[in-house]
């Protein structure tokens, strides 16, 4: 059978239908008083100190545990939220609210997924399609901001232990890195592991996370930089624990050490089953000093679709992240130790 | 108290033979066996050859894709309004999307879908993603219209993949356009 009048970019419905998201995002409860922007009262906003790359959105971030509810950390590195728990993040380009996804857990115990669309005024923001709506928004420089399908929101957020990305131990930790690409002060009333622990927000914590916050023990500064990027950027699918597993490739930071987990032991020479088309010689995921011949720039490199990574939310490369990962390969011996693993004290 | 005893007995087998790890079901294979044929998997994933009839299915690569045995150039798409070329073997594929090739379906560990699981098959084809995650799924590949498939039948599929011999063959990755409009950098913003 040969569909031939389909191309790239063409999205139909999905198969399997979720719970209804409400229509609005007024409905949601982000807002006590949606025309005042007022934000319910419990809600506390957060800044990860590796954001995901969204071709240069600016965002904000929020969430919302039930009254009395904490989030579960008994595994540093894969948090346990409680049913009802809200998160939302509103992304906008130039200065406009574009869109505001949103994530909720149901007394089932499985996610909502939904974003919601802002109108041009910029007075409501309303229900997208689950389908997602590809170029939505254009962009300076002829690009395109696409709204995510439900499908694509599962493939990140579902890909690992916690469907939550970004708020967690590492993302929270107060000894943050000065080197992180598009870093982001927190606000006065962000909320960081120590306040979200004190608040109990978050029980549980191993008492020694708190003591001594996480922070990526790597060879240098810059390599704690490019190895928080890729765990920002990379590890809701590049994880030994997770869907994507037999891929074999683990981009993760954890707090917990866990013996042959981590780029070093996965990605730094190591053959790569993807191959650029002529290619002279076959590419390792890493090759130590010759960032050239590292699969994985390459694809952090490409937008074209079969061959960029990430595969999903971004058209545009971010060059101060290839330039990072770039000058961090070719600073690795090939016996260098590429992360020591983060060690709970 | 004997007839009791019967049927317990009697559903114990049956559960036991349809809760059986590991043992393919012979129905559950038919059943994906006639899935693939009325889905048309074989037009595109397995090879043709010359015969002297004309051309047909090379059953000795079904279902393995590509040949890694016949590199493609670049195809010719430069006679406007024709936009879209197809190698022989009606396994190579090139339009606006870049050059798709396609893939071995067969159960070889390498090069096949012997590493996957069951629950990587069915993702792949309800997202259109590789792994259910990954690159898109590219045209021809109608996974929209499989997607829609109930998770039994798509079981059914795989199960019936994995009962194919394995045929090792390294299907080449699919090229980007060759000018690809999606390349532009941050910088050109």
């Amino acid at each position: 059978m040969l569909a031939l009048l389909v191309l790239v970019g063409a999205r139909p419905a999905p198969g399997k239908p979720q719970r209804e998201a409400p229509p609005r995002l007024a409905d949601t409860g982000l807002y006590v008083d949606p025309g005042a922007r007022t934000l319910t009262p419990g809600i506390r906003t957060w800044t990860p100190q590796y954001p995901l790359w969204t071709d240069g959105a600016t965002k904000r971030r929020w969430i919302l545990l039930p009254p009395g509810r904490s989030v579960d950390a008994s595994d540093p590195d894969a948090w346990i939220f409680p049913v009802g728990t809200r998160l939302w993040k509103e992304f906008s380009f130039d200065g406009r609210r574009v869109e505001t996804r949103y994530m909720e857990r149901g007394a089932d115990g499985s996610w909502l997924y939904a974003t919601y669309r802002w109108t041009a005024d910029g007075s409501e923001a309303v229900l997208a399609p689950a389908t997602g709506v590809p170029a939505a928004v254009r962009l300076a420089g002829g690009s395109a901001h696409d709204l995510p399908s439900t499908g694509d929101c599962e493939a990140c957020h579902a890909a690992g232990r916690t469907p939550v990305l970004g708020f967690s131990a590492l993302q929270l930790s107060p000894d943050r890195d000065p080197l992180a690409p598009h870093r982001e002060e927190p606000s006065a009333d962000a909320v960081d592991l120590v306040s979200a622990v004190r608040t109990a927000m978050v029980r549980r914590l191993p008492r020694a996370l708190l003591e001594k916050p996480p922070r990526i023990e790597a060879s240098s500064d810059l390599a704690r930089a490019a190895l928080g990027y890729l765990h920002g950027n990379c590890s809701s699918c590049h994880d030994l624990r997770g869907e994507l597993a037999s891929v074999g490739l683990d981009l993760v930071q954890r707090v917990v050490p866990r013996e042959g987990t981590g780029p070093g032991s996965t990605a730094v020479a190591v053959p790569s089953r993807w191959q650029p088309a002529g290619a002279p010689e076959p590419l390792l995921r890493i090759t130590p000093r010759q960032p050239e011949r590292s699969a994985l720039l390459h694809r952090l490199s490409s937008r074209a679709p079969a061959d960029q990574m990430p595969p999903i939310g971004t058209h545009l490369v971010d060059d101060s992240a290839v330039q990072l990962v770039r000058s961090w390969i070719a600073t690795l011996e090939s016996s260098t130790r590429v992360s020591a693993p983060l060690v709970e004290r | 108290m004997k007839r009791l005893v019967v049927a317990v007995s009697t559903l114990a087998a049956l559960t036991a033979s349809a809760a059986a790890p590991g043992k393919p079901d012979p129905k559950q294979i038919a059943r994906g066996k006639y899935l693939v044929t009325i889905g048309g998997c074989n037009d595109c994933h397995t090879p043709w050859k010359k015969t002297p009839e004309g051309v047909a299915w090379d059953m000795d690569r079904m279902l393995s894709g590509h040949p890694d045995t016949l590199p493609m150039p670049a195809a010719p798409l430069n006679a406007e309004p024709w936009g879209l070329a197809f190698g022989n073997t009606m396994t190579a594929f090139s339009g606006p999307w870049g050059t798709s090739f396609s893939r071995n379906l067969t159960p070889d560990p390498e090069t096949g879908l012997g590493a996957w699981t069951e629950r990587d098959f069915i993702a792949t084809i309800r997202n259109g993603r590789h792994l259910g995650r990954g690159r898109p799924l590219l045209p021809p590949m109608p996974w929209f219209n499989y997607r829609e498939a109930t998770d039994d039948d798509l079981r059914a599929i795989f199960a019936y993949l994995r009962s194919i011999p394995a045929v090792k063959n390294r299907v080449p990755d699919p090229r980007p356009p060759a000018a690809a409009p999606a390349t532009a950098s941050a910088e050109t913003r």
